[in-house]
């Protein structure tokens, strides 16, 4: 019963903040409010015994991808009114896309049955960690390492777009600052009166 | 100690029961608890500010606050006083909801956290089997309440200020859980009961030292405290994301920051120093609880040795310090720690 009454509450915020995230004018609002919705999505995971699925969803979506959001909505200064008068006419393509993951969703739900008791299932006391570990290194390394790959070749391919090599570069030389000496640096002048250094 | 809590734990029960009802108890029973377990967080909190500035006093050869009770004992309350009855300014073109959630978003995390720090192997308030995962989660959670601050004070300092600590606080969480990962490899376990226990034969800082340093540097920068304390270089950035904040709402951010502080040294504690295991046997008459508070107090105690003792760090040290050095380094120990169970196991 009190499961029942934490998963209903949970629930709803989800819902209410994921309504909030497009519904709401201020864009910073909006990602405060995908936030909510990543925290309760958590909650619900673990409700579901999946409390390795609900850590990480915190530490990767919470802790690093809507941090990033954050940052770049905060710095852009984006006059989102100008951007509205031209919003009519993504409209086809969101449709299109709304209604293709409401299909999917669909056919996941009438047609996937999960097999509680099937052979492969483990004993609910095994640490979901260990067992996930276990698959992740074992049945699973080939698709796990490829996934792996993939996302190196982004983290390098947004390096290198987004790299811009300045003609002249303004970095630190800790050894060559270690090594001047006040002579090299510092030149004394006797300057005459009226007349200025050269 | 366990014998003592089987005896009366039954009694409060019963108790319990006929006073609340069998419906309602548990949940008041769980408030109990996490009162039981905060009241002594938030103590420590309170009196951490008072030993800052007595320690510092002490090293810079000052007296330090000694007006208000004995030794200045009651200058914690003093500060509360005066924080809680001061006016609470807000800036015209403040965003309020996110305004006044920031400073709770930072103090929150800190508290939550504790429900799975263990303190000895009875007295844990959530026995959960991802212990570390859960505090390396909800710890991360800290730097909204940051961006938030500086974004919703809507003052360029504020800002720019948040906008530093939030990358900071990202930057050294990494090598921090880095650095905790070869202690999770040597235990087989995300239980901080299992990590403890699992070092009752040698404590994870003699295979781990490197690791231990680079832990505790990490966390001083993780938590903004000298010399990494970058978001308040008053010099530059006023007071950082705090700048638009008054009274009891900058006080709530300074409760954030100590809680915070204690919490890292009790994890420090408990991962690399053995947590309430006594470092001889022949010391196990000495109540675990002692020496678990002596080795997260001598942790407390380094964090406000070094405010008294470095100079502040510019900003692109700090950054090439956690990218460039402690990452690396803490990879390449989870490498060798592999390498090393996997030879020794063999």
């Amino acid at each position: 019963m009190v499961a029942d009454i934490v998963f209903y509450l949970f629930a709803t915020i989800t819902v209410i903040a994921a309504l909030g995230v497009v519904s709401v004018k201020n864009q910073v609002h909006s990602v405060l409010f995908l936030v909510l919705t990543f925290f309760t999505t958590s909650a619900l995971f673990v409700l579901l015994g999946a409390e390795f699925l609900a850590a990480i969803l915190i530490m990767v979506y919470m802790g690093a991808v809507a941090i990033l959001f954050l940052f770049v909505v905060m710095m852009l200064d984006v006059e989102f009114s100008a951007l509205k008068e031209r919003a009519m006419q993504y409209l086809p393509m969101g449709i299109a896309v709304g209604v293709i993951i409401l299909i999917e969703l669909i056919v996941i739900i009438t047609q996937v049955h999960i097999d509680h008791d099937a052979a492969g299932a483990v004993a609910s006391d095994v640490p979901n960690t260990l067992e996930l570990g276990r698959l992740l290194y074992t049945k699973y390394l080939l698709p796990f390492e490829i996934a792996s790959v993939i996302l190196l070749v982004a983290l390098v391919g947004a390096i290198v777009l987004t790299y811009r090599e300045r003609k002249r570069p303004k970095r630190q030389n800790i050894q060559k600052q270690m090594a001047r000496t006040p002579e090299q640096s510092v030149e004394l002048k006797k300057v005459a009166s009226g007349e200025g250094a050269s | 100690m366990s014998e003592i809590l089987q005896t009366i734990l039954p009694i409060i029960h019963t108790f319990g029961e006929d006073l609340f009802g069998t419906l309602l108890w548990p949940l008041v029973w769980t408030v109990a608890k996490v009162v039981m377990l905060l009241a002594p967080v938030l103590f420590i909190v309170t009196y951490i500010t008072l030993a800052e500035r007595k320690i510092i006093g002490a090293m810079q050869v000052r007296p330090g606050p000694n007006r208000a009770g004995i030794f200045g004992v009651l200058l914690p309350l003093a500060d509360a006083l005066k924080l809680i009855t001061k006016e609470t300014i807000i800036p015209k073109h403040a965003d309020l909801p996110v305004f006044f959630l920031a400073p709770t978003l930072t103090l929150a995390p800190a508290l939550v956290v504790w429900a799975v720090v263990p303190f000895s192997p009875e007295l844990v308030l959530a026995d959960i089997n991802i212990g570390l995962l859960f505090i390396l989660a909800i710890s991360s959670l800290g730097a909204y309440g940051v961006l938030m601050a500086g974004w919703a004070s809507n003052s360029r300092y504020a800002f720019l200020g948040s906008m530093r600590s939030a990358s900071q606080m990202i930057s050294y969480e990494v090598s921090m859980g880095f650095t905790l990962i070869p202690v999770v490899m040597l235990t087989g376990s995300l239980n901080l009961v299992d990590v403890v226990e699992a070092q009752s034969d040698v404590w994870n800082i003699v295979p781990l030292l490197p690791l231990f340093v680079i832990y505790f540097i990490s966390v001083v920068a993780e938590t903004n405290r000298a010399p990494f304390d970058l978001p308040e270089a008053e010099a530059e950035l006023v007071a950082g994301f705090i700048t638009e904040y008054s009274a009891m709402s900058s006080g709530v951010f300074f409760m954030g920051e100590y809680a915070n502080i204690v919490m890292v040294s009790f994890l420090g504690a408990l991962m690399f120093l053995g947590g309430w295991l006594p470092p001889i046997g022949l010391l196990s008459f000495i109540p675990g609880l002692v020496w678990l508070g002596i080795k997260a107090g001598f942790l407390m105690f380094v964090f406000l040795w070094l405010r008294a003792t470095f100079p502040r760090y510019r900003y692109d040290q700090l950054m090439r310090l956690g990218w460039k050095v402690f990452l690396p380094v803490s990879l390449f120990w989870i490498f060798l720690t592999g390498l090393m169970i996997h030879l020794f196991k063999a």
